[in-house]
């Protein structure tokens, strides 16, 4: 009864707020909203509009995908829709508070497109820009439009909705729901939700545990943090269901620590729910008790793996077990548990908020509903996107992301993270689905996607994820521990030129091994970026056997040279470089003595882009 | 026992699965963890001296030396890495002239590479005190740090 005043005023509030008669301005503050310079036009839009005496809201939200964009900010006004502006600069900010809050006029030049019902002259709607064309937001869909702060809004939004849907169903019913709307983990192995949950449930024990894995290991993903700094409440509502469904009452959020921002608004959102009783004892009088625990991570990929994540919460050292028996029988502290990545659990919540059958619509037939991506590396738009799985990687690079900056050509698509592969130019018409990246030789990941160009080199790329898996395998078994540092061993010996033809054969040989033998998913899976890029890209290891980095990157090969014609003796690269290796006096040619070089590139950087007098070649002469 | 560390362990009950939250208290309010407090937190704890250590030194997070007054975090995730992370780092390194991992000697600034920062969307960047600074380029990281 008290909650359903809570959400009626809710409603109301949220209304006025977006009713436009006070205007709105929305700053998006994320993390990439606020590294972008986020505080500045916050800071710029308060003092203008009081200076000058126009009242108006202005709100902090989550980051609404468009990360290319920031700082971004969006304003309601009148009965206008949302309009959403992108690249905030000082000056940007000024202008529009001149045009669109004092005089009624949208500034269509800086402005993205408009959010809500009703056009504006000379500015598209958002959702018909090829941008959110393709998309399809239901994990997102509060995203960047609420304050991550304010449960209101999310009460607004239908939240907690699933909630009072589910706590007056059976467990067992609520399982068979999810059963029904096909959803798959979106934590990288898309195991069956549905499936993991009835083993729990079905497991007779005194305690049951939860457990949300917000690790995000892939390095260069982003979909976790930036769905908990901008609606944290999905998250929680989707735990709470899940745990009702197993028969859990504690549940834990295991949080990577460089997340400062996540973990303060996710203390928060459960400080809010737990004042409403949505946690603690017997939630909304229905019987069923539920708590939640924060526990930061401590900086160890190995630990997004089941086993290897509940020894941490024990405190012991992020060591993973054999499977069986699967944490769903025998898990934290010997109970049964559930681990589950926060999109998925987000997921849960919609599924209840509507239901079942509506979110199978989407998708394929065995990767069903819509599924989260960040796109980084060398794409033009990137950001957070939510599609429908089963559309291909074609439509996500160009039509969602814009294709590749400064017109340069493609050259491979990662997915997976360090347990992923390299998906080629050829294969871009492949559907996004879990079954056909397998086939491809990687893996859907939790939805990393890291684009890039003609000056990436792929060989580079292996040597790095190995380096990184190298360091971060556990030593618990032999062919994750030494397997992978081999691997890394003769991955630099070609970087350097020092390999011959053989050891490619033996990276194959050595990869398939590791990948049959180590004890968890980690091993299991590391070899994957290393045999995806010799399958698709032999011809740069031959290159690199051969002396030559084609992408002049691999600073073992590579050599610089200046151009006698361009130079005009500036001197700012003798300044530079770091060992000396530069000679030359002011306004006269300079020359790189190679025999000193390190090929460090800082001269190139430094040369001003008007003389542009520093060469690159892929090989030493 | 310093009366700082007592008001750290006020928080805990001191059973076993604590350890990493207690060690991350600590961390934050000294800045690293000492031979010292390392064995007060075995005596409180009641898990040996060694296996503290071992899980201590399992985590990249935990350091056992002080660190600078303002700590520099660089990215070494994969998208930073395609978008030039390696050129930041050289640059990083040679305005400072000290290596990931150290302190510089005035105890100004130390640098450390971690996994991923979640800004990839926005790389190259580094983490300086919490606080994130996005689409870096060599010429930037120049005009960073305080010249000594
Ligand atoms: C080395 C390694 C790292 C992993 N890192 C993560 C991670 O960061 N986040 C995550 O959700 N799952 C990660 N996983 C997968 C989890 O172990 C687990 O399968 C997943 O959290 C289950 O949730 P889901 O069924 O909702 O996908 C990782 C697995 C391995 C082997
Ligand atoms: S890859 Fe650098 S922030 Fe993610």
């Amino acid at each position: 009864m008290d909650l359903e005043n809570v959400m009626n005023k809710a409603k109301k509030g949220w209304a006025e707020l977006y009713s436009g008669k006070t205007p709105l301005i929305l700053i998006g503050a994320a993390t990439c909203g606020k590294s972008a310079g986020a505080a500045k036009v916050k800071e710029i839009f308060t003092e203008e509009t009081k200076k000058r005496n126009i009242e108006c809201n202005i709100m902090e939200v989550g980051c609404i995908g468009m990360c290319y964009a920031e700082p971004l900010i969006c304003i309601k006004k009148s009965d206008d829709p949302l309009v959403c502006y992108g690249n905030i600069t000082p000056e940007k900010a000024l202008e529009i508070i001149n045009s669109h809050l004092e005089n009624d006029n949208p500034v269509s030049e800086y402005a993205l497109g408009t959010i809500g019902k009703g056009t504006l002259k000379d500015i598209p709607e958002l959702h018909e820009t090829p941008v959110l064309k393709n998309q399809v937001r239901i994990v997102l869909n509060n995203c960047g439009i609420i304050s991550p702060s304010e449960i209101s809004h999310y009460f607004a939004n239908n939240g907690y909705k699933g909630l009072i849907k589910a706590l007056q169903q059976k467990p067992a019913d609520i399982i068979e729901q999810v059963r029904e709307s096909g959803l798959r983990g979106r934590g990288g192995a898309g195991f069956p939700t549905w499936k993991k949950w009835q083993i729990c449930r079905d497991t007779k024990a005194d305690k049951k545990f939860l457990i949300c894995n917000a690790d995000e290991g892939d390095p260069g993903a982003f979909m976790n943090r930036s769905l908990i700094e901008s609606d944290p409440h999905s998250l929680i509502e989707g735990m709470i269901i899940s745990a009702y469904a197993i028969g859990a009452n504690t549940g834990y959020i295991y949080c990577r620590a460089e997340y400062p921002l996540a973990l303060a608004r996710l203390d928060l959102a459960i400080k809010q729910a737990e004042n409403l009783n949505l946690l603690g004892d017997n939630i909304l009088g229905s019987g069923f008790d539920f708590t939640i625990k924060v526990k930061e991570g401590a900086g160890a990929f190995v630990c997004g793996e089941e086993t290897a994540l509940i020894a941490s919460i024990e405190g012991e050292r992020g060591m993973p077990c054999p499977r069986p028996p699967f944490p769903a029988v025998k898990g934290l502290w010997g109970k049964p548990t559930i681990i589950n990545n926060v999109e998925t659990l987000a997921t849960v919540s919609r599924i209840f908020q509507k239901d079942a059958k509506w979110f199978a619509q989407y998708g394929t037939d065995k990767s069903k509903g819509t599924k989260t991506f960040a796109l980084a590396g060398e794409i033009k738009r990137t950001g957070l996107i939510e599609v429908p799985l089963g559309i291909t990687l074609k439509t996500i690079i160009y039509d969602i992301g814009g294709g590749i900056p400064e017109d340069k050509e493609f050259k491979a698509v990662q997915t997976g993270g360090p347990s992923g592969g390299c998906v080629p130019k050829e294969l871009l018409d492949i559907p996004v689905d879990y079954d056909s990246l397998v086939e491809a030789g990687t893996i859907m990941g939790s939805g990393g996607l890291v684009v890039m160009n003609e000056n990436t080199c792929m060989v580079d790329v292996a040597r790095y994820f190995i380096d990184f898996t190298q360091k971060e395998s556990c030593g618990k078994c032999v062919p994750c521990r030494l397997g992978n540092k081999q691997l890394f061993r003769i991955l630099d010996d070609i970087t350097k030129g020092k390999a011959d033809k053989k050891d490619i054969d033996m990276l194959k040989k050595l990869g398939q091994n590791i990948k049959a033998t180590s004890l968890c998913g980690l091993g299991q899976t590391s070899p994957n970026p290393v045999l995806t890029t010799i399958r698709y890209f032999k011809n740069e290891y031959d290159a690199h056997i051969e002396k030559k980095c084609p992408a002049k990157v691999c600073k073992g090969l590579i050599s610089f040279e200046i151009d006698p014609e361009k130079c005009t003796g500036c001197h700012i690269c003798f300044k530079a470089c770091p060992t000396d290796a530069i000679i030359g006096k002011p306004k006269e040619t300079h020359l790189i003595i190679q025999e000193k070089c390190i090929q460090c590139g800082i001269c190139y950087e430094s040369c001003p882009d008007k003389f542009n007098a520093i060469n690159v070649f892929s090989s030493r002469n | 026992m310093e009366k700082n560390m007592e008001s750290v362990f006020s928080k805990f009950t001191g059973q076993r699965h604590e350890l990493i939250q207690i060690l991350q208290k600590i961390q934050e309010e000294f800045g690293y963890l000492s031979d010292e407090q390392i064995a007060n937190v075995s005596e409180f704890t009641k898990v040996p001296k060694s296996k503290v250590y071992g899980v201590a030194t399992f985590y990249e997070q935990f350091r056992f030396s002080p660190i600078g007054k303002n700590h520099i975090m660089l990215c070494r995730g994969t998208a930073c890495h395609v978008k030039g992370a390696p050129r930041i780092l050289d640059e990083i390194e040679n305005q400072l002239k000290i290596k990931t991992g150290e302190t510089t000697p005035d105890g100004e600034y130390s640098l450390e590479a971690v996994a991923c920062i979640g800004c990839c969307a926005l790389a190259p960047c580094i983490m300086i005190n919490n606080e994130v600074k996005a689409n870096l380029t060599p010429d930037e990281v120049k005009n960073l740090f305080k010249k000594n």
